[in-house]
């Protein structure tokens, strides 16, 4: 959380000292999140989830700017958690998960920072090779110039090949207009200079926007402080080399810091790409047709004897 | 420490901070709770106490602390009155069974005559330094607080020196006594005993946050008291990184207390004038409230300023400045006995502005019985809320049982403007006051509070111009001119800030500070310690927005205004030691600087700048004020500069913090014979009936409390999608154990009752909550937060239709925190409601 602030208070922070502003602030990620947007690079999150105090702020910031419907579903019963799982409405969704019990009795004295109620800001992972992006015959899914994947809402044609093909099970279509909607990474606010409006609105730096290589170190190191304080179950998901990245999908550009096993949070340990998954599969149907025919072929040459 | 509060929840932006203290520092977290929330899953350390024992694990502490000798000796042998002596007569609870000397049993109050230092009568440093207990005798206190310092025993032999009457009044908290009365594990309360102990003296201090986990209690003052204690005691009051910090629990409600919407004190915490109390002349009023040594003996500074700015001309020194024109006070008028008054139709109209007493009164039930009674109801809201709806909305209107057509009330509801769309400022916690400009005009009728209350007392100044009845005077005479602007006339925020700052009479020159404030009518001033916020016509520092850079000092003095004088942190003659020397470099704040003969200070200093720290008063001169406090005394808003651990004067239920049990409870104060506060603030009466202690009809503990993801009576966030959406509908949380009991499962509907009502609710089965076992009895503990009715996206059954009018002697505070309820499963049989309830009979839910 320091390091997000690493050596000073922005210059530019000395040009805005009175209540009253001049003009709309440009470039203000330099100040809220200390770097300049610049398009041609790549960007995304870093959720660190051992300083996730689960206010849900995220979610309600991205419900603000985006305009997002509020998903009604009632009390779920599952912890705090009633907006249940990422959708066409919700694209910050914040999983509980209780463990209060250590060896059959309730906690006292616990690790640093978060634990024995998990509390995760999960998104979308904006992939390095997206599948819905690859799945979306219209082109309505592309990959900005800030290196994240974002939806056309005017080209979408609500054809929802997308749905199946993310292994994250992110995105869907909306019952409303039918499309498909996620994240964009606040693809409109990026391009006015602003951080995305969950990084912003988050209290306690859980949600860290940035480049995404600078990310990636930021992540390495932090991951390193929690270990030496003694967080052992502290690890990286999404991270070069790390859960998440495998089956051709590669390094998420939103990733995440956990404390248990991804599973715990209703991540998959083991995603892959769906292109990846067509040869195998082609080849298993190949199989599977050659293997009838020969039997085909067996039975009736049996039948000729 | 976070402990009486759930900090991450309701104040998330505060615990950036808690988590920054642990990245930079790597500061030990703990957290103190009835129920495992969010704050303790970020904490190092969690303890569980049953809800309402918070003294035992406190006083737990204290004893720890003297018994091992643990305490910061150079600080509080200095800065508190540990060594001095208290009069012979004095005794104390573990004599007297639970009570202290003084108890009038007839009048339910105490006399502080035997709690006063030997020969020395100490008015209280609180606003109301008359108390009602008929003491202090003004002149006695003055004359002997002038002639000699206090009497103590630098030796802390004496029998009667606060050292010793602390470890003996604290000798029976111990680890094993906190285990049967709180439930928590001793050697979990032992943990937390080291860790805080261990992070005392010269290069160490730690900080304690509470919220109204503290004071919803009728033991609130007291659990606070308590806290001020063991931070005195470590040397953790006055120094960075130390402080009782009172975490305020929604936005300017630190403001609200600042320029009061309390009804016993006008702006800067002076007591309103009563009519119970010698307040009939200004030379009486003053003569009682202020102190004859110690900061408050500025106070007719004070109140000849607030007179000059609210009646101008018409004040003379020949009219008592115009001190016969404010209304006097009769009793307690705070919210709870102010619904028992619309109840008996004392109270015939009520305006309400931000309040939604049907939510967040208590027992509420029957409040909305009496709310009826009323002639008139003003409501100004955002929104329609229940207070507003209940006779036409609620369960029982809509069963028929009020009808609105029978509803006498007339009815006004008034569309206030959001922050966002007036001017003004926020004074939070940390006491900064900042300004915030209009970002929209309000649209068609919508309107500010401000303008609001401004062209409302124009009207009323209007309507009664002509009159010469001399009760009308007041509104007469009242000062009422700021300017006007738009097209709706809206008042200048900035007019009035300037006003609150204070000016010269004559001049209309602004002044600097409090320091300049007169008592001969040549100063005006609004609320004297916002005093500098605005101390020129041009320069408004509410609005100072330059932070401190990565080199510090970390203090942020041009970071908007904090009172008082731009102070950021209080009593910090602390943060040096008794010489004048910082305590340590890691913790160098303030210091003498004996070449210039003044204080150096990394903040605003909270000292007389040319005082030395070998200064000694001049006993034959008889000094008063600031000149009877030596160069060692930091605590200047006490009568003898020290931090009070054994409090003389000013509290209604003794001079040391006491365990008692809630006035509801499962079991018997394992402590004292006495079961609850003595002087707890009752009104018993067949609508508001109390439990008695281990009534088996109501055998769980219950507690309320907020989410992060409401607000308060949950107005702004029950009516807006995006937040109701996140916690959408009211529940109860119990442990599994008990829902195993009761064969309950999670989301099962579950009926909670009292004997003020009962209510349905779904049920949340989690370990966040635990049994207890207290004093060898196993006691459940439910909790439910508060926020919900009928209004809105995000709905449930009112909890508070469960609570009792009960309060805290000292704050008529309510005890929301702590009170006993029946838990059965199923939900509320039809024809029973929250507002019929259960006042004969438990209801019997269908199951």
């Amino acid at each position: 959380m320091v390091e997000r602030y690493p050596t000073a208070i922005p210059p530019r922070a000395l040009d805005y000292t009175g209540a009253i502003m001049p003009q709309l602030m440009p470039d203000e990620a330099e100040l809220t999140a200390g770097l300049r947007i610049v398009p041609g690079r790549t960007y995304g999150f870093f959720t660190d989830t051992s300083l996730c105090i689960g206010c849900k702020a995220c979610e309600v910031a991205c419900k603000e700017w985006n305009a997002l419907p509020a998903a009604n579903l009632g009390l779920t019963g599952e912890s705090y958690d009633n907006t249940a799982a990422l959708s066409a409405t919700t694209w910050r969704h914040v999983a509980f998960v209780e463990q209060i019990s250590a060896g059959g009795a309730r906690v006292t004295a616990m690790q640093p920072y978060q634990s024995n109620w998990l509390m995760m800001s999960d998104v979308c992972k904006h992939c390095e090779r997206a599948g819905c992006l690859e799945a979306c015959p219209t082109g309505s899914l592309f990959r900005t110039e800030f290196g994240t994947v974002v939806v056309q809402q005017d080209i979408c044609n609500g054809c929802g090949y997308c749905v199946p093909a993310c292994p994250f099970g992110v995105i869907t279509t909306s019952e409303v207009d039918g499309k498909a909607h996620k994240c964009t990474l606040c693809y409109d606010r990026m391009k006015g200079g602003l951080e995305p409006a969950c990084a912003k609105a988050c209290p306690t730096d859980s949600i860290q926007f940035g480049e995404l290589g600078e990310l990636q170190g930021r992540a390495e190191r932090r991951l390193a402080t929690l270990h030496e304080r003694g967080v052992a179950n502290a690890s990286l998901y999404g991270a070069p080399g790390t859960p998440g990245t495998t089956g051709g999908i590669g390094p998420l550009h939103a990733f995440f810091l956990l404390l248990d096993r991804p599973e715990r949070y209703g991540l998959p340990v083991a995603p892959t790409l769906p292109s990846r998954r067509v040869r195998p599969a082609i080849l298993a149907g190949l199989a599977t047709m050659a293997g009838i025919a020969l039997a085909a072929a067996a039975t009736f040459m049996g039948e000729k004897k | 420490m976070v402990m009486g509060s759930n900090m991450a929840e309701n104040h998330p932006i505060a615990f950036r901070f808690v988590l920054e203290a642990k990245e930079r520092n790597g500061a030990t977290i703990i957290h103190v709770d009835p129920r495992f929330t969010r704050t303790s899953a970020l904490a190092d350390l969690y303890a569980p106490v049953r809800a309402g024992s918070d003294i035992a694990f406190l006083g737990g502490l204290i004893n720890y602390i003297l018994e091992k000798d643990l305490w910061f000796k150079e600080y509080a042998l200095a800065y508190t009155n540990i060594a001095t002596i208290i009069e012979d007569a004095f005794q104390g609870a573990e004599a007297l069974d639970g009570f202290f000397s003084g108890w009038d049993e007839d009048k339910h109050i105490y006399d502080e005559t035997s709690w006063q230092y030997r020969g020395q009568i100490v008015p209280s440093p609180m606003a109301e330094h008359y108390s009602r207990q008929g003491h202090p005798e003004p002149d006695k206190a003055e004359e002997s607080l002038t002639s000699g310092p206090p009497p103590t025993d630098p030796t802390l032999q004496h029998p009667n020196c606060v050292y010793q009457i602390m470890r003996r009044h604290y000798a029976r908290y111990t680890p094993e006594m906190v285990e049967r009365v709180t439930g928590c594990p001793q050697a979990t309360f032992l943990q937390v005993a080291e860790a805080i102990t261990r992070n005392s003296g010269r290069e160490r201090t730690g900080a304690w946050c509470y919220a109204v986990g503290w004071t919803h209690h009728t033991t609130g003052v007291q659990m606070i008291r308590a806290c001020a204690i063991i931070q005195a005691l470590l040397g953790n009051i006055g120094r960075p990184g130390g402080g009782v910090l009172a975490l305020r629990g929604h936005a300017s409600i630190q403001g609200s207390t600042d320029i009061p919407t309390l009804y016993h004190l006008l702006p800067g915490y002076l007591p309103q004038p009563s009519s119970t109390h010698p307040h009939g002349t200004l030379a009486d009023y003053m003569r009682v409230e202020s102190a004859p040594t110690g900061l408050w003996h500025n106070f007719p500074k004070y109140i000849v300023s607030l007179l000059r700015a609210w009646y101008g001309d018409a004040a003379a020194e020949a009219n008592e400045w115009g001190y016969g024109w404010v209304p006097k006070i009769t009793g307690d008028h705070s919210q709870l006995p102010m619904m028992l008054a619309i109840r008996d139709g004392t109270i015939k109209g009520l305006l309400l502005m931000g309040q939604n007493p049907v939510i967040g009164g208590h027992n509420t039930t029957m409040i909305r019985e009496a709310l009826p009674n009323l002639e008139w109801l003003v409501i100004r809201e955002t929104f329609e809320n229940e207070t507003a709806s209940y006779w036409y909305k609620s369960p029982e209107a809509l069963r028929g049982e009020i009808r609105p057509e029978d509803n006498q009330t007339e009815m006004f509801m008034l569309p206030a403007a959001l922050p966002g769309e007036k001017e003004g400022t926020f004074t939070n916690t940390h006491r900064l006051i900042q300004w915030h400009d209009q970002v929209v005009e309000p649209r068609a009728d919508i309107r500010s509070d401000l303008w609001f209350t401004y062209h409302l007392g124009k009207r009323l100044k209007e309507l009664y111009a002509d009159s010469t009845d001399p009760k009308d005077l007041p509104i007469q005479n009242l000062t009422w001119e700021y300017p006007e602007h738009g097209r709706i006339a809206e008042p200048s925020a900035e007019a009035v800030l300037r006003e609150i700052n204070g000016y010269s009479w004559l001049g209309r020159e602004q002044i600097a500070s409090f320091a300049d404030l007169k008592d001969d009518g040549s100063t005006a001033c609004g609320c004297w310690i916002y005093s500098g916020v605005f101390p020129r016509a041009d320069l408004n520092h509410a609005r100072s927005r330059r932070g401190d850079g990565p080199d510090g000092p970390g203090t942020h003095l041009n970071w908007a205004f904090a009172w008082p004088a731009n102070r950021r942190l209080i009593y910090n003659r602390a943060a040096a030691d008794p010489e004048g020397k910082p305590w340590s470099e890691r913790k160098r704040y303030t210091w003498w600087n004996a070449e210039k003969g003044e204080w150096d200070c990394l903040d605003a200093l909270d000292f007389e700048p040319q005082k030395a720290p070998d200064y000694v008063p001049d006993w034959s001169t008889r000094p008063h004020g600031m000149d009877a406090l030596d160069g060692k005394s930091p605590f200047t808003f006490m009568a003898d500069g020290k931090g009070q651990l054994f409090s003389p004067s000013g509290l209604k239920d003794g001079p040391l913090p006491t365990h008692y049990e809630p006035v509801e409870s499962p079991v018997r104060n394992p402590l004292y014979g006495q079961q609850d506060n003595p002087a707890t603030k009752k009104w018993e009466s067949a609508d508001n009936r109390y439990h008695t202690v281990g009534d088996p009809r109501f055998p769980y503990v219950l507690t309320t409390y907020r989410l992060t993801e409401h607000h308060s009576g949950g107005i702004p966030t029950r009516l807006v999608p995006s937040t109701a959406e996140l916690q959408p509908e009211g529940f109860v949380e119990i442990p599994p154990e008990l829902a195993r009991e009761k064969g309950i499962a999670n989301l099962d509907w579950a009926t909670i009752s009292t004997a003020r009502g009962a209510i349905e609710m779904k049920v949340l089965v989690t370990e966040r909550l635990r049994p207890f076992a207290i004093d060898g009895q196993q006691v459940y503990q439910i909790g439910m937060p508060w926020h919900f009715g009928w209004e809105g996206y995000a709905t449930g059954d009112i909890a508070n239709a469960l609570t009792a009018v009960v309060a805290d002697p000292n704050s008529s505070i309510h005890e929301g925190k702590a009170f006993t309820c029946d838990l059965r499963k199923g939900r509320l049989r039809r024809g029973d409601s929250e507002a019929s309830g259960d006042r004969d009979a438990v209801a019997s839910p269908e199951g």
